[in-house]
């Protein structure tokens, strides 16, 4: 509760978390159902209608309700975003903390692997992912993970290095406390403030590169609807109806700066010689 | 005959507003021409704010000269208020009138420039001096603060020198450009007695060369009698007494100056020593608690390309002794001398190369935990994990030892803090609400929770502030009396060792060269490292002493392959005092 008002009280905080939380509404009641259409139903006779009270965003080739299936792509997007970001934190923190613990063998064969991935463009590495197991929801939540971990594992490991070296860690070893115990109350512990921006900062990009595989017809499927799906139906349409494009790219653009912005102020408030002034 | 240097009611304050957060309230001071000025104090009072308000240096910290006045008469004769000179007369001022010298010299250069390079950047800036001419100089320069071999050293990087030659280096950009008055924050506690009786010596030196004026800061009192002609004493950003160096040792006015004096340990020559001593020959022989015996630590030094063994760093070599229930046995010795790594030997730390150690477990009295070793660090901001609350700290060797959050570890946590003078309700707050010395009581009250038979104390003190280094050390004592402890005190200060040894073991490089009682060792030291280190120790009554300047270094550690020690030749001197051979080569005496 304490992180909650200090984010409320941090003006770049305050803007990113109402974002945020918006978007969490409208994803949340994208998957549930609660749109003003059904995001698949076509109307043949209201097809690229313009943006009116029923239909507020329009409607698109097929004479789907556009702001229906934005809720419905959002909370795909999000979907996606949260998991595959839930899978590199989780993959790059048990990596990064081996590596440090480790060292030696461990550590170099671990980093030479990250510097490999992180050596290709995000988009591509998620491209050849996809291209290897093939187009699908759960195939992009695992290409866009994979594409993240090698950056947790370096946020992971430095400081762990760091910690691994610090006086509270030998304490414990002359306790003879197990290497489980010092892992998580020594290491883990201090390392929650760097991971929490590290994600925040993550479902952006990720968020992004979802956009973009979609776009490219190898994430989320029609007639399932995600943004940057919806982006890339619109494309050929730009003209005759931009309400297509114009509120699934709005939509893409306001979620990573709430984001962005969210996680700016998290690292302000997390970082502890900031917090030092103001107990 | 006006004053070199003035300081009228300055009064320095930081944050958004300097005036509500003042952290210098009013000092004014005179320093005139060739006169050294003691700034003395402890952490938070406010001396370093003062002397950085000097050169200004204190505006890119973020602090606010809020008023006073600092009037410099300069070198032509003309006076500047540097409380209200210009960024550019500043530059001009600093380096070529100022000079300042800091407490870290590791930190103080540049690491990837060579130390020629920075000293002549100080010639080109004041003097317009360029190419041989700086070079030349630079040379000069060095051969005046007495590093030998001057000119070779000019191409070395920061990293290939010692600490004490680092700070000579330092001195020599400070002094440069005959800067007419030295600022000297704190110069010598980074670093071991020995090198710090070496600079002292040096300073003193070129001031009478010079005929600079001096402004040396320092916590530790007994260090300024043997450089300054005035003292100011400061507390809470007030000077609380400032006076000549005589009246200020022997008859100190305020209450404040006479707790420095006083509370502080000063070193007495092994009179100060403790005499409750247990160990005595006509009773039985007691078991110890811990007995150390050929212990020896080595790390590899591997070369080429295949990593081949070339040798190894013998870091301890063949350390043995006894430490009997309820005894403190203090290891003194410079950085590098192997006294930290026997330490973390014993502690399983660092792996030892060969010897054993034993703690043996007493049946006696209350049930003692399988780890009868347990260690309090030197650093307390280090050695308690920020983010776990004081309850977990205390819990985890219980835990760690297999046993449980219970009531009883419970009862124990309340005991142990009382015990170590904490408030009762410390238990549920985090590290950070703690002050320095607080956190060290908590180190310790950790180190009891699993009951130990020795407590290794790794410079546990030295870090604090030498009033609260006092209530420490005497709760060390009063700890080991109730439970009967058994202290290894790994320490560089002898007035601190001389208060809480009953013995002490004097290790140089990697060895152990004299040991045995503490008023023996300090009171009549026989090998020639222990004479030096305890001719190095300042104290109060040494006033103005003149120091030998010695540039002696520490010998290299690095052996061949296979190099074994032939055995220990020890002298005997009285019953528990022994000290080792000298071999020609490791030491010669001075002269």
């Amino acid at each position: 509760m304490r992180i909650l008002r200090a984010i409320f009280g941090h003006t770049s905080g305050r803007i990113g978390g109402i974002i945020v939380m918006l978007y969490l509404v409208i994803a949340l009641l994208g998957l549930m159902g609660f749109t003003p259409h059904d995001p698949l139903m076509q109307n043949r006779l209201d097809r690229l209608h313009s943006p009116t009270i029923t239909y507020w965003m329009g409607t698109d080739l097929f004479g789907r309700d556009v702001a229906s299936r934005l809720m419905r792509g959002v909370g795909q997007s999000f979907t996606v975003a949260f998991l595959s970001v839930a899978f590199a934190s989780l993959a790059g923190t048990v990596l990064g903390l081996a590596a440090a613990w480790f060292g030696h063998r461990m550590d170099g064969i671990i980093m030479r692997l990250m510097d490999v991935l992180l050596a290709f463009p995000a988009i591509l590495l998620a491209l050849l992912v996809v291209a290897i197991v093939g187009p699908g929801t759960w195939t992009s939540i695992v290409a866009i993970g994979i594409v993240y971990t090698p950056i947790f594992t370096r946020v992971v490991r430095g400081p762990a290095l760091s910690l691994k070296a610090r006086d509270f860690v030998d304490a414990a070893r002359t306790f003879g406390s197990s290497r489980t115990y010092i892992l998580t109350r020594h290491l883990l512990l201090n390392l929650v403030a760097p991971l929490t921006v590290q994600i925040t900062l993550a479902l952006a990009w990720a968020l992004l590169t979802e956009a973009g595989l979609s776009f490219l017809g190898l994430g989320t499927q029609p007639p399932a609807s995600s943004l940057g799906l919806m982006l890339s139906d619109s494309r050929n349409l730009m003209e005759t109806a931009p309400w297509l494009l114009i509120f699934p790219g709005l939509a893409i653009m306001v979620s990573i700066l709430g984001f962005n912005l969210l996680g700016d102020a998290l690292r302000d408030i997390l970082d502890p010689r900031m917090r030092r002034s103001n107990p | 005959m006006s004053p070199f240097l003035s300081v009228r009611d300055l009064r320095v304050g930081f944050g958004r507003d300097p005036e509500i957060n003042p952290v210098v309230r009013g000092v004014s001071f005179d320093v005139a021409a060739g006169e050294t000025l003691a700034i003395v104090g402890e952490s938070g009072s406010g001396k370093s704010v003062t002397v950085l308000s000097i050169n200004r240096l204190v505006d890119f910290g973020g602090g606010r000269i809020v008023s006073g006045s600092i009037k410099l008469t300069r070198a032509d004769n003309s006076i500047l208020d540097l409380t209200a000179a210009t960024e550019l007369q500043l530059t001009k001022v600093r380096g070529a009138e100022i000079g300042m010298i800091f407490q870290e010299p590791m930190t103080s250069l540049n690491p990837v420039l060579s130390i020629g390079s920075q000293i002549e950047e100080s010639f080109r800036l004041h003097r317009g001096l360029t190419g041989k001419q700086a070079h030349a100089a630079a040379k000069d320069a060095l051969d005046r603060v007495r590093i030998p071999d001057a000119l070779r050293r000019l191409n070395y990087y920061p990293n290939q020198l010692s600490g004490g030659m680092l700070q000579r280096v330092m001195i020599a950009t400070a002094l440069a450009c005959n800067s007419r008055l030295l600022i000297a924050d704190e110069p010598t506690t980074a670093l071991d007695v020995t090198v710090q009786a070496q600079i002292m010596a040096l300073l003193a030196e070129l001031k009478r060369e010079t005929g600079m004026s001096m402004i040396f800061i320092t916590h530790d009192i007994g260090l300024v009698a043997g450089i300054a002609d005035r003292v100011m004493v400061m507390q809470n950003g007030l000077a609380v007494e400032q006076g000549e160096l005589n009246q200020i040792l022997d008859r100190p006015q305020h209450p404040y100056t006479q707790h420095l004096l006083h509370a502080v340990p000063h070193f007495a020559s092994g009179q100060a020593a403790r005499t409750d001593g247990k160990r005595s020959s006509e009773a039985a022989p007691a078991v110890p608690a811990l007995r150390v015996d050929g212990l020896t630590v080595r790390f590899p030094v591997t070369s080429g390309i295949f990593r081949r063994p070339a040798g190894a760093v013998h870091a301890v070599e063949g350390v043995d002794f006894d430490l009997m229930p309820g005894e403190t046995l203090a290891i003194v010795g410079e950085s590098g001398s192997g006294k930290s790594t026997t330490a973390r030997a014993i502690l399983g730390l660092t792996k030892s190369t060969r010897g054993t150690f034993s703690a043996i477990t007493q049946e006696t009295s209350a049930r003692r935990s399988q780890r009868p070793v347990q260690m309090v660090f030197q650093n307390p901001y280090a050695s308690l994990n920020p983010r776990l609350s004081v309850e977990s700290i205390l819990a985890e060797p219980v835990i760690a030892a297999g046993g449980r959050l219970d009531g009883r570890t419970r009862e124990r946590m309340s005991m142990l803090i009382e015990r170590v003078g904490l408030p009762i309700n410390s238990l549920d707050r985090y590290p950070h609400e703690f002050s320095g010395g607080q956190r060290q009581r908590l180190c310790i009250a950790r180190a009891l929770m699993l009951n130990p038979a020795v407590v290794v104390l790794d410079e546990a003190v030295s870090a604090l502030d030498v009033s609260v280094q006092a209530k420490v050390l005497e709760l060390l004592v009063d700890l080991q009396r109730e439970f009967n402890l058994a202290y290894l005190f790994i320490s560089h200060d002898m007035a601190v060792v001389e208060r809480i040894a009953h013995r002490i073991a004097v290790m140089y490089a990697g060895q152990i060269v004299e040991i045995g009682r503490a008023a023996a060792v300090l009171a009549n030291p026989q090998h020639s490292y222990t004479q030096r280190l305890i001719a190095a120790v300042p104290t109060v009554s040494r006033r103005k002493e003149h120091f030998e300047l010695d540039t002696r270094q520490v010998p290299s550690l690095v052996r061949r392959l296979g190099f074994e020690p032939g055995p220990a030749d020890w002298t005997h001197f009285g019953a528990d005092h022994k000290a080792r051979a000298e071999a020609p080569t490791h030491l010669q005496t001075a002269g």
